[in-house]
């Protein structure tokens, strides 16, 4: 069952992506292409907010339609928070989390007591109705969105350059992605996988189901507002956009290419959607055709995704 | 004040019976199929350019929006010979993620042959001015819209409550695998559900052209209203589509025209010019929440 357990040369593999991307920066430096040290940082954020939906997905089996609201909710936090001076990293990043994770709390007590289509439609609606929120709000910005001039600082460091925030962004992926293969092998995750699997016999045996299904869509729900709030921090503006639906859409994309319930599905999906994204869109404006082809094609001929390809889902 | 209020009624009214056309066809994919088509919305758009593009083409808008809907069907038939047939044993992941490949592609295509720019669509000469009812005047273009969809409400209704293709139709949306052991085929049935909700679609799209920009992207904001229509009426419920699109329809309109009126009038300005928008557009998804709070399968739930 532990479908999260990586295998050993996957833990080889990914130290070793992992000092390659250490030393990343320098190398971009040397290369005098210090433009894609900011689109690494934008993919390793994605990646970060696709693993937190992979969570939800994968792992908790729920099919949420509305996790870019908790994205957005943390980008406005960390934008809120700085425009008024507040610039500490280690304040708003972590008050960034805990105002998504409050709010997917929130949105997750009401929708969890649905199921199936209407979970998707609820959490759908969810998000759209905070889209609106924040395309109306004309206090922080309405439609134009709420810009960051000065970039966050961690413990009095300023994150100013794009490598100083680059190491940032990397440093919180590994630690969320430790923190999830923790979290899968202990025992919250057996038993939200298990939920997953039998519901009814979960509730049988004694098991909150609905208080173990919430704890996982808030656990989401908070990273995937840290991740907001990096980008935030990246972009310089938090943007209703990042609320809309279809924003949504693309992250469930990024985890279902990358591989549903697969502990890197969410990172290899992210790094294969935007690597595709700016190599297409280079020579073909309308690569967006292509890419639905692409997605028809995992979805009707390799149903697993990219992940399924290398690891082993031992079920 | 009465006469706002009257305008904007109508407007609901007109709203709502457009919301009709594009919820019927996908509450009934959704009941009989229990397929998530997020692509309805596309459906739509794609409509709406080829009835603009023929009625361009044939310089007259009633012969466009004929070819328009003509062309939608077909488009219809094909996705559903090709692809919906594979989705339908599918879980709900794969139905979300192959239907938004189908927006994305029809977006970009739609981009690709018609350019960035909003497409003109003009409404027929003779309804380009306004008319006179009980001493106001409304615009004779909106009136015509509000007695189509009158009359297709009222066909579609005696289509699905009287006739026996009606009948499979609501027992397939009520129980599929018995249905089938009755010898009825529902996959044809589901064809030709399919087809007709994707003329319902353009129909909808070619006559609201004149009123709303016709324009890549158009189909996604009011694909999530529809949405929001079939779950107030029950997922598969004809009568529920209607009456939650007549709701949803009104109250958006008039929540959006008189809201910030009634805020100024209670509230301090500026506190009633932040809420009023923000609460106006959102007050469609409150009342989802309420009436799901109290009636969990919408208010004409198909499976009893």
């Amino acid at each position: 069952m532990a479908f999260y357990r990586p295998a050993r040369w996957q833990q080889t593999a990914a130290l070793v992506v992992l000092a390659a991307l250490l030393a990343l920066p320098s190398l971009l430096d040397v290369l005098d292409q210090s433009y894609y040290i900011g689109f690494a940082t934008r993919v390793l954020i994605f990646a970060l907010a696709a693993s937190s939906l992979n969570l939800v997905l994968g792992f908790g089996g729920m099919v949420s339609l509305g996790h870019a609201a908790f994205f957005g909710v943390g980008a406005y936090v960390a934008a809120i928070c700085q425009q008024a001076g507040l610039g500490e990293g280690l304040l708003v990043l972590p008050l960034a989390m805990a105002v998504a994770g409050l709010f997917a709390l929130a949105v997750g007590a009401v929708s969890l007591r649905t199921r199936g289509v209407y979970f998707i439609m609820i959490t759908l609606a969810f998000a759209q109705m905070t889209y609106y929120l924040f395309v109306s709000a004309s206090l922080w910005g309405g439609e134009d969105g709420l810009p960051v001039y000065e970039r966050l600082r961690l413990g009095g460091i300023s994150l100013a350059g794009d490598a100083a925030l680059f190491f940032v962004v990397l440093g919180a992926l590994t630690v969320t992605m430790l923190l999830f293969s923790r979290l899968a092998q202990a025992r919250f995750g057996r038993t939200i996988q298990a939920i997953r699997e039998n519901e009814t016999r979960m509730e049988a045996l004694g098991y909150p189901v609905l208080r173990y299904r919430l704890a996982c869509f808030a656990i989401g729900g908070a990273v995937a507002g840290l991740a907001g709030a990096l980008l935030a921090n990246l972009s310089g503006l938090a943007s209703p956009n990042l609320l809309q639906w279809t924003q949504s859409g693309t992250l469930l994309v990024m985890v279902i290419i990358g591989g549903v319930g697969y502990l890197w599905g969410g990172v290899v999906g992210a790094v294969v959607l935007l690597l595709l994204e700016e190599i297409l869109l280079a020579w073909f404006a309308h690569w967006h055709i292509v890419l639905g082809l692409l997605l028809l094609a995992v979805v009707l001929f390799a149903p697993k995704g990219v992940a399924a390809l290398f690891g082993r889902r031992d079920d | 004040m009465t006469q706002l209020f009257l305008e904007q009624a109508l407007n609901g009214l007109q709203f709502g019976l457009m919301l009709f056309l594009l919820a019927a066809g996908l509450t009934l994919v959704f009941g009989i199929m229990d397929c998530i088509n997020l692509a309805h919305g596309s459906l739509y758009m794609v409509g709406a350019y080829f009835v603009a593009a023929a009625a361009q083409a044939a310089d007259s808008f009633w012969l466009g929006l004929g070819a328009g809907v003509a062309g939608t069907a077909l488009l219809g038939l094909l996705l559903e010979l090709s692809l919906f047939r594979q989705l339908y044993r599918r879980d709900h992941l794969a139905q979300v993620l192959a239907t938004f490949a189908l927006i994305l592609i029809a977006n970009e295509s739609v981009r690709l042959i018609w350019g960035p720019a909003p497409l003109l669509l003009n409404p027929p000469e003779s309804l380009a001015g306004p008319v006179e009812i009980a001493g106001f005047f409304y615009p004779a273009y909106r009136l015509v819209i509000i007695a189509c969809g009158l009359v297709v409400a009222g066909l579609l209704y005696l289509l699905v409550a009287k006739s026996r293709i009606g009948m499979w139709v609501r027992a397939g949306a009520a129980n599929r695998e018995m249905t089938e052991a009755l010898g009825i085929n529902v996959r044809a049935l589901f064809t030709a559900v399919f087809v007709f909700g994707a003329g319902l679609c353009a129909l909808a799209g070619g006559l609201l052209g004149p009123l709303l920009a016709v324009q890549v992207g158009m189909g996604e904001s009011v694909l999530i209203l529809a949405f929001v229509v079939i779950i107030i009426g029950g997922i598969g419920s004809i009568r529920g589509a209607l009456v939650g699109a007549l709701i949803v329809g009104t109250v958006d309109t008039l929540g959006r025209a008189l809201l910030p009126t009634l805020l100024r009038a209670t509230l301090p300005a500026d506190a009633a010019a932040t809420l009023g928008p923000a609460l106006a557009s959102i007050l469609i998804y409150l009342l989802m929440a309420g009436i799901l709070f109290f009636k969990p399968q919408g208010l004409f739930p198909a499976r009893a």
